[in-house]
């Protein structure tokens, strides 16, 4: 029934009817999300920054949604909402807050570090107003079928051949079991 | 009332890349520069998932979950490393890690 709803919206954006989330989401979540993404780098507290930073991801996987990326935003969900910002709280309880709390939040070159992130804010401002023709107004029409179920046969191929992205897949396997290794000896009292 | 174009998705991302970019240079706390990271992280994700959308395949979603799985892993890394530290120097601070400068 999922499948069915999902080729139906699919053929209602390929038939070009207006798609139902309108501008206004847009700039609600990239409001959200702008802002929390300041909240995250000037408070104090690390256990707010990482609850702003939950904010922020959320906010991305409502622009995901729009760009009609769903397994994508379920991944943002799962993996980053779910997983990654609660190894941060972890490890936000372990190391102590009291102390850093009280201490100066930046560096104290941090006027440079300011200045280069202006450059490069106005480097992207000069790539974009110069660059607009590269970007066309209208996305092009998506495939045909779920978007999760295009995504498997690209990861995991189709009728016994191998997909285009197969071997990426196993050496990200891969990647991730020697990084579960590395953080539990780095994290052992003695090796 | 203007459409979303995918240029109003790319001048979102640049907007949280330079944020990131701005956490990762001025903050002395480790965790917050490592969220930081996520945050960048995060804009490429926005950037290959509205150039997906743009061209009408789905690589870039591809590239977005294999970048995932990597922001996993250093994240599981980096955390490591930061609790080594803590329990050596009893500090989170940046610019108070400084074994290997000379």
């Amino acid at each position: 029934m999922n499948l069915a709803m999902n080729s139906a919206l699919n053929s209602t954006i390929n038939s070009g009817m207006a798609p139902v989330a309108t501008p206004w989401f847009f700039y609600v979540l990239a409001g959200v999300a702008v802002i929390s993404g300041v909240l995250v780098i000037t408070r104090r507290n690390a256990v707010h920054a990482a609850l702003a930073l939950i904010v922020t991801l959320l906010a991305v996987t409502g622009l995901y949604l729009m760009l009609y990326a769903p397994f994508v935003a379920g991944v943002q969900i799962i993996v980053y909402a779910g997983g990654i910002m609660v190894l941060f709280l972890f490890v936000i309880m372990l190391v102590n807050i009291d102390r850093s709390s009280k201490e100066r939040r930046f560096n104290r070159i941090w006027a440079v570090g300011l200045g280069a992130a202006c450059a490069l804010l106005a480097l992207f401002v000069f790539a974009f107003t110069k660059g607009k023709a590269l970007f066309p107004d209208r996305g092009m029409p998506l495939a045909e079928g779920s978007n999760t179920q295009e995504i498997a046969k690209m990861l995991y191929g189709e009728a016994g051949r191998m997909g285009q992205y197969t071997f990426a897949f196993e050496i990200a396997s891969l990647l991730l079991l020697v990084a579960i290794l590395g953080a539990v000896i780095m994290t052992k009292k003695k090796i | 009332m203007v459409p979303i174009t995918t240029l109003h998705y790319l001048v979102v991302a640049a907007a949280l890349f330079v944020l990131g970019v701005i956490g990762v240079l001025i903050r002395r706390n480790v965790v917050i520069v490592l969220m930081s990271i996520e945050l960048i992280l995060n804009a490429v994700n926005l950037n290959l998932v509205a150039f997906s959308r743009m061209w009408g395949n789905l690589h870039g979603q591809l590239f977005a979950i294999f970048i995932v799985v990597d922001a996993a892993a250093e994240a599981a890394v980096g955390l490591g490393i930061l609790i080594a530290f803590f329990r050596n120097k009893e500090t989170v601070n940046v610019d108070e890690i400084d074994l290997l400068k000379w």
